[in-house]
């Protein structure tokens, strides 16, 4: 009892998905064993994957009761700007884990299209569907027990910052477990923690500074290939074989993982700091690759490039400049 | 409430903004549409400038370089002009109409083409009406 009393009060952690695809919070168990050490050093007190605890607990909370919540996915809906809003309150800190919350992620490539597009396609175009009454799902419906509400699907997709004030941000898809080990063992340590608004748990530098492939300054290409159309040498920069890779204006943190796998890097970490667009500054460094200085056979090496939109703001376009596309 | 453009315009410094400098010392009248920023190249547009010139409510974009072989920089230009490339494809996947976005080449001497350019442009912004991003990024319907 004794040596329990001196022992440091447990932290209460709270992991929470928004728009997500659930990697994130998998991410957390791939801490494997480790997480016995987690558990040794918090309580975790909200966790919907893993724990059977509803949201009027988590509403019921004292404010600040939380220590951190490593907050996960975009905002899609009303549920998950709700629970955003309930958790910062709730929360001494507030993490954007992963790409989702960090940029918008995945779910916020769906700022291509919009709401009306989307319910169009799902419940009366779709092969699958049948629906001749057009019925679309409403937010709220009258029933003899009572009213039955569903969350309010939204017309554009934002991430975590877009919507509640966040302290640090925790990059990629999922973070790297290590990562996230080494900022809980920083905080578990009682060591000063970086200041707000920090990208925690990745480095300053690039991923072309660890990545190990050869690589040349002269990076000037005829022609772009998707990975598909191009047998991949194993060892040549990606960008000098003429495959995007978005290296050079993506953070290390990772490990270079996909290239040490063979894949071009996607830019799951999100920019360097300070880039005020995400894919402004790779989109530039792709076109300065273009090796003519004719229009027209610019115009036929960029017809090698099928999306430059998709591919440049795969993780970020709710966080870029322009942010959707016009309706 | 009829509707006047805004265009932003980057015009280099060597050859460009020269070019404009002329067309106003020769007392040349063109539409009063255009805001023009001096950058040192047209190599410096950073793509950023041109998104976030839309973001900020620009109906149009210009940017005016050295004619291909005369940068002062040796090949800004031609950065400019493959940059300007792709950036037309991405603007067009974003719902931007292709024409808000527009790249001439005006050397110093050509004061006169760079009226007619603005004064060309402008009609065709005319014609595009209001651009719709800065209202729609302010008003994201949720």
């Amino acid at each position: 009892m004794k040596e329990e009393s001196t022992k440091k009060p447990k932290l209460r952690l709270a992991v929470y998905w928004g728009a997500a695809c659930g990697g994130c919070c998998v991410s957390v168990l791939d801490v494997h064993e480790k997480l016995l050490d987690v558990i040794a050093a918090a309580d975790l007190v909200f966790w919907p994957i893993a724990l059977d605890i509803k949201y009027k607990d988590v509403e019921v909370m004292p404010d600040k009761y939380i220590d951190i919540t490593l907050f996960n996915g975009a905002i899609r809906n009303s549920e998950n700007e709700h629970l955003a809003k309930l958790l910062r309150q709730k929360s001494k800190v507030l993490v954007a884990y992963g790409s989702c919350s960090h940029l918008g992620g995945i779910p916020g490539l769906a700022n291509f299209t919009t709401k009306e597009a989307i319910l169009k396609r799902v419940y009366e175009e779709s092969e699958s569907t049948v629906n001749p009454d057009k019925v679309r799902p409403v937010p709220q419906w009258d029933v003899k027990e009572g009213v039955l509400h569903i969350p309010v699907f939204y017309n554009d997709v934002r991430n975590l910052r877009q919507v509640v004030d966040v302290d640090y941000f925790l990059p990629g898809c999922p973070p790297q477990s290590e990562r996230l080990l080494e900022v809980f063992s920083l905080i578990v340590s009682g060591a000063a923690l970086p200041p707000k608004g920090t990208v925690v748990g990745a480095s300053d530098k690039t991923q072309c500074d660890e990545c190990k492939r050869k690589k040349t300054e002269n990076k000037k290409v005829k022609r772009f290939y998707r990975p598909i159309e191009i047998k991949d040498d194993g060892e040549t920069c990606f960008l000098e074989q003429g495959v995007i890779c978005m290296g050079p204006a993506t953070r290390a943190g990772c490990g270079v993982r996909c290239i040490v796998g063979n894949a071009p890097c996607r830019g799951c970490y999100g920019p360097s700091e300070a880039a005020p667009d995400p894919g402004a500054k790779m989109l530039s460094a792709i076109a300065t690759m273009i090796d003519s200085n004719d229009p027209v056979e610019i115009d036929k090496v960029i017809d090698t490039i099928d999306d430059p939109a998709g591919i440049f703001y795969r993780f970020s376009l709710p966080s870029s400049i322009l942010r959707r596309t016009i309706a | 409430m009829e509707f006047k453009p805004t265009i932003v315009a980057f015009l280099c410094n060597w050859c460009s903004y020269t070019g404009a400098d002329l067309a106003g010392t020769s007392r040349m009248k063109y539409k009063p549409n255009v805001r023009i920023i001096r950058v040192m190249c047209s190599g410096r547009v950073d793509p950023t400038f041109i998104f976030k010139s839309f973001r900020e409510g620009a109906d149009g974009v210009l940017i005016c370089g050295c004619h291909p072989g005369d940068c002062h920089y040796q090949e800004g230009n031609y950065k400019c002009l493959r940059r300007y490339k792709l950036m037309k494809k991405f603007i067009h996947q974003m719902g931007i109409e292709a024409d808000r976005l527009k790249l001439e080449w005006i050397s110093a001497s050509e004061g006169k083409q760079f009226a007619e350019l603005v004064d060309s442009m402008t009609e065709r912004i005319l014609e595009l009406g209001p651009s719709k991003i800065k209202h729609t990024v302010d008003t994201l319907a949720v």
